[in-house]
């Protein structure tokens, strides 16, 4: 039986946080009332002219330089024609031959180890506006806000070899695009949405199949559905003997399957052609360099410097740098801590990630400021507060309780180390519980476990343990071997 | 090149135009016209010389990202054939 290979490449459009639209000074906020942001440059009335944003193009030449790729210091503007109503002019504003960004690469996480994913190119274009059926019989309604929002265009060269990879690849772009504040990255409001190309052959084959392209991605949960599922529809029809027609599908995610959109026959002409209204796009080095340096520091280096400076683990390092908000909220906080990094992290890792996850909140949203949580790792690393208390001061600055020092003075949490105080507490306790002493005395080391949890308790959680397990050993006296 | 009568209406189909059989035929001649011209610039020797975009050494001006546009949805939709609840509306489209 053959074994097949699932090659896929992907286009990712990436909507750019510009204030206002590529080629006109209309809003882009998201939410406004229909066509309250459809300036005549977006209606495509008689004799207006587009301008291009800088903020566009000054977004597409970070995330070239964050891929390592050439920026092409001459890039053109192209029509690419088609009618429909959601396009006043006819033809919306792409890159054809020259796009910003040529070239460049990312490296993603797979199963099987890290693996160089190549970008083939990133270009500018406008978004089209919105079109809603139904609002009234035998008519569509247009919504223009969205007409002329600036998209970034991502190609991947077909190098993915699974869904999971495609989905690892998407997940490293969106992250990258939020890390460059080029990007929000919401998936719900369409800021980031990908098509999938996607074609299979038999192992070691080195030509490729016939591709079909898959749109309306736009969560990584159907990204990885929509391959799975048009991979085994391939693989079904070749298999039995059939070929496989080059198509543009349509990702269904209530019935979970993908189905035809437009095949290759009725191909659109797009008859692209450089736009008469917009000169060539010339890009001085003296901007390249000033992007360079305003450029934060990116995911992957800032995640070997972590491993490097704080000795963390990869997985942790990892962890930390999937969110820019956190890794910046990380390093803070250890300052904050006086330098106790891998406390920070576990902290992070553990119990600030927790709560989040319960209450369903986002990194940025996150109510402890990273000063009060290291200021917490603090107080449990110098012993004004145990381990164990110390949950209980997070709960209380998660609450808002106030900060770390006030809460651990309102609940009386600060950790007894005072020795005539707990040689106190323990000899309440051995006068209490003679039998357990009497066991552990002659032999039954296991008792010494129970008399220490009895004598925390009488402390409430307040004994500082290490000086409570060596003070209660010295009073008890060795225990004898029997042999 | 030349164009037959099928790329005539296939052009059409594309641009959304209707033209029947006779203007068909007259376009065709008019547009093997413009061709015949384009055959004689295309003899021109042009290996190494860079398209020009403008008659005048020029680049793309940019415009700074700050909102310069404000609603005025009103006016412009008095211009719309058919509009309604701040919807442009057309004939129902089916994809």
């Amino acid at each position: 039986m053959t074994q097949w290979e699932i090659v896929v490449g992907l286009e990712v459009h990436a909507q750019l946080s510009t204030q206002t639209k590529i080629f006109s000074g209309a809003s882009t906020a998201f939410g406004a009332d229909p066509n309250t942001q459809a300036c005549a440059v977006d209606l495509a009335l008689p004799g207006v002219l587009p301008v291009l944003n800088r903020g566009a193009v000054e977004r597409a030449i970070r995330l070239g330089l964050a891929i390592g790729a050439p920026i092409n210091r001459r890039s053109v503007f192209a029509r690419k024609n088609y009618f429909y109503p959601d396009l006043p002019k006819g033809y919306q504003i792409s890159q054809m031959d020259e796009p910003i960004v040529q070239g460049g690469s990312l490296l993603i996480s797979t199963a099987s180890g890290e693996k160089l994913i190549r970008i083939t190119r990133a270009h500018l274009e406008e978004d089209a506006g919105k079109s809603l059926h139904g609002e009234a019989p035998g008519l569509t309604g247009i919504d223009l806000n969205r007409a002329g929002v600036p998209l970034l265009e991502i190609v991947s060269e077909p190098d993915l070899r699974s869904a999971a990879e495609a989905v690892a690849y998407a997940r490293t772009l969106h992250n990258l695009v939020m890390w460059l504040d080029i990007c929000d990255g919401n998936m719900q409001e369409g800021s980031f949405r990908c098509d999938a190309n996607v074609s299979v052959r038999p192992v070691g084959s080195t030509t490729l199949g016939t591709r079909c392209e898959i749109k309306n991605l736009n969560s990584f949960r159907f990204l990885e559905r929509a391959i799975d599922y048009e991979a085994r529809r391939q693989i079904e029809l070749l298999e039995e003997g059939n070929r496989i027609r080059q198509e543009t599908r349509l990702y269904d995610a209530d019935k979970d399957e993908t189905r035809t959109m437009r095949s290759k026959e009725d191909a659109f002409d797009y008859r692209y052609f450089p736009d008469p209204d917009l000169l060539p796009v010339v890009i001085s080095d003296a901007w390249i360099a000033r992007t360079e340096a305003d450029m934060p520091e990116l995911p992957w280096r800032l995640r070997a410097r972590l491993v490097a400076q704080y000795g963390l683990s990869d997985y942790d390092a990892g962890i930390l740098t999937s969110v820019r908000v956190m890794a910046e909220y990380f390093e803070q906080m250890v300052l904050a801590s006086g330098g106790a990094a891998k406390q920070c992290a576990n902290w992070m890792t553990g119990e600030l990630l927790a709560a989040l996850n319960r209450n369903e909140l986002a990194f940025s949203a996150n109510p402890i400021s990273a000063g009060q949580l290291g200021l917490l790792i603090l107080r449990v690393q110098d012993g004004t507060v145990s381990g164990k208390l110390g949950k209980t001061v997070f709960e209380a600055l998660w609450q808002g309780e106030g900060s770390v020092d006030e809460i651990i003075a309102a609940r009386g949490l600060r950790q007894v180390s005072d020795s005539g105080a707990i040689s106190a507490m323990i000899a309440e306790v051995l006068a209490k519980f003679p039998a357990q002493v009497a066991e552990y005395r002659a032999g039954k080391e296991k008792m010494l476990g129970f008399l220490v949890g009895q004598v925390m308790k009488a402390s409430q959680g307040k004994a500082n343990p290490q000086q409570l397990n060596e003070m209660l050993i010295e009073q008890l006296g060795r225990p004898s071997h029997p042999d | 090149m030349s164009l037959n009568l099928q790329d005539v209406q296939r052009v059409a189909k594309l641009a959304r135009i209707a033209v029947s059989d006779d203007e068909a035929q007259a376009y065709q001649q008019q547009i093997n016209g413009i061709f015949a011209l384009v055959t004689a610039m295309q003899a021109v020797d042009t290996e190494g010389v860079a398209p020009m975009a403008h008659a005048q050494d020029v680049h793309q001006r940019l415009r700074e990202d700050l909102v310069t546009e404000y609603n005025r949805r009103t006016v412009f939709q008095a211009l719309a054939p058919q509009a309604a609840e701040g919807l442009y509306f057309v004939p129902q489209v089916i994809d």
